[in-house]
């Protein structure tokens, strides 16, 4: 029995009430929120050993470079990453994809082929759209069904000997499809073509093994994995973050420098420019922690039953549509109610206290496909309870008799 | 009626409301009800852009004073729309530079009006005083 009760109390923000109702916060999909545990991890940083890390000899910076490191460690020890050097930590999955972006710009030529996927969230194509700017290179872009899944068939016809690199995310966003990484990754590199796979959507859901899978690089944010903001890693085979070159310059990626020649510093300090979030990389290793404590396979079983039952509630809704309908997916319902605004629906669900995302959620692409403004995304996390969702419910059938 | 006096009328009919609901149902009834603007204008030229809702604003100058007409596609966002127009229309474009916006905060609608709501409204009402001043330069 998955113990809500007992999880709930690791949250304090899940005992305050907004507009004078206790929060139902269903976005997680967008940010999950924070346990004691790892709220603990950032005052005991600031409170007992905050200090700048890799450089100073006295005692608080050896204390928080190796509680730093020991972070770094949880981190590819999770992911199973064969070496710790290959977790580079970020600002965020954006930040990771743009540091891979960047590196590629001095690897392709013209008419070389990204492939990008039908589903992505704005930041996975812009970076690219920018690349193939500077680089001539050309984007090709995998579509997706009325189901909200990737059309494979048309993926196969898009693989080339130019394609270069693909991209795509491991759970979508918008729709909580989850995409078939694995065979993504197989016929990519038939093709020698590197693989990064955004994992934002995925990491609150499943433990990804990266070795399992031979991706080239994934990316995740610690904020939607009980972490704080501001903080992600990049995943990257050593043999390519050996390839590509730094991404941005400053201290701490430095080797030696003259005014004639910088050499760079290794593996992961050659892309960590500057005095990192030390605080948050840390506290990202205690979010870790606290999910393995609970348990990514009880996590997922959980999070699968509330969405079906979130799924049956709502589909009992008259003129109530659900846009991703892939029987491969993720505790995400991006929904319309028939002829009214989804801005509208969220409005009056904030008003009852219930938090969901209400606009097209930084996929238009997605949106334009089904040609709606966009959706009401309810996503669920393992401290979410049935009576949430029955309370989520009631609030669409309220505002559903206020605004039609 | 002055600016200062429509938003006092308001002010005083939402008083009469005893919770969110009542509020909020009398706002999209505004939305459903009023037709706000001519299907003419309801085109890209007119159109500001929120991050979910879209508004529609047209102006035009009649004896001296500048009449507004806006839609939304969002009904509480045409709702809000429809008080600002019953406050800023049909008013000479000085009163209108000159006003402030406050009486939101006192009838409960404050959030639709934070920079973090993607709605267009906070755009629109920088729209309606780019008008007055437009048509302000234009009267002097």
């Amino acid at each position: 029995m998955f113990d809500t009760i007992k999880i709930r109390k690791d949250f304090p923000i899940l005992s305050r009430e907004v507009n004078g109702e206790p929060l139902v916060y269903l976005d997680n999909a967008a940010t999950s929120q924070t346990p004691r545990q790892v709220i603990d991890c950032i005052v005991d940083y600031y409170s007992n050993y905050n200090a700048n890390i890799h450089r100073g000899v006295h005692t608080l910076s050896q204390e928080a470079t190796d509680k730093y490191e020991a972070a770094r460690q949880t981190i590819q020890k999770h992911f199973n990453a064969q070496k710790a050097h290959e977790i580079i930590f970020t600002s965020g999955t954006t930040h990771g994809i743009n540091l891979v972006a960047n590196g590629f710009s001095s690897l392709l030529k013209k008419r070389d082929e990204i492939i990008v996927s039908a589903l992505e969230h704005h930041s996975n194509i812009v970076p690219w759209q920018m690349l193939c700017e500077h680089t001539g290179a050309v984007l090709k872009v995998i579509p997706m069904n009325q189901d909200g899944e990737l059309v494979m068939s048309e993926f196969d016809k898009l693989l080339s000997q130019n394609t270069k690199l693909v991209f795509v995310n491991h759970i979508s966003n918008a729709l909580g499809t989850i995409n078939p990484i694995e065979v993504i990754i197989e016929k990519a590199h038939q093709v020698d073509a590197a693989v990064l796979v955004d994992g934002a959507q995925a990491c609150p859901h499943i433990k990804p093994d990266v070795q399992a899978l031979d991706v080239d690089f994934y990316v995740a944010s610690a904020h939607k994995m009980c972490g704080p903001t501001g903080v992600g890693i990049l995943y990257g085979k050593e043999k390519w973050l050996n390839l590509l070159p730094p991404y941005q310059g400053g201290g701490e990626m430095i080797a030696e420098v003259t005014f004639e020649k910088t050499t760079y510093a290794d593996l992961p300090h050659k892309f960590e420019a500057g005095t990192p979030n030390i605080c948050g990389g840390i506290a990202f290793g205690a979010a870790i922690d606290y999910m393995n404590t609970i348990g990514f396979d009880a996590i997922a079983n959980y999070e699968h039953e509330l969405l079906e039952y979130a799924t049956e509630k709502l589909l009992a809704i008259d003129g109530l549509k659900i846009y991703g309908t892939s029987k491969h997916k993720t505790s995400v319902i991006s929904f319309n109610l028939e002829g009214i605004h989804p801005y509208d629906v969220g409005t009056i669900l904030d008003k009852m206290g219930i938090a969901v995302r209400t606009g097209h959620h930084c996929a238009q692409p997605i949106m334009d496909y089904f040609k709606i403004p966009g959706t009401v995304r309810a996503s669920f996390a393992f401290y979410n309870t049935k009576n949430e969702i029955d309370k989520l419910a009631e609030g669409v059938k309220k505002a559903k008799m206020m605004l039609s | 009626m002055t600016i200062q006096e429509i938003q006092n009328e308001i002010i005083d009919e939402f008083s009469m409301f005893d919770d969110w609901e009542e509020r909020y149902q009398y706002m999209i009834d505004l939305g459903k009800t009023l037709p706000l603007i001519d299907a003419q204008y309801k085109t890209e030229d007119y159109i500001i852009k929120g991050c979910q809702s879209k508004v529609w604003v047209h102006a035009d100058l009649e004896n001296d004073k500048v009449v507004f007409t806006a839609d939304s596609d969002a009904i509480i966002t045409k709702g809000i729309i429809a008080i600002l127009i019953r406050v800023f229309s049909n008013q000479h474009p000085k009163d209108i530079i000159e006003a402030n916006t406050d009486f939101i905060d006192e009838i409960g609608l404050k959030e639709h009006l934070s920079p973090t709501r993607a709605n267009g409204l906070v755009s629109m009402i920088k729209q309606l005083k780019m008008y007055a001043v437009a048509y302000q330069t234009q009267l002097s």
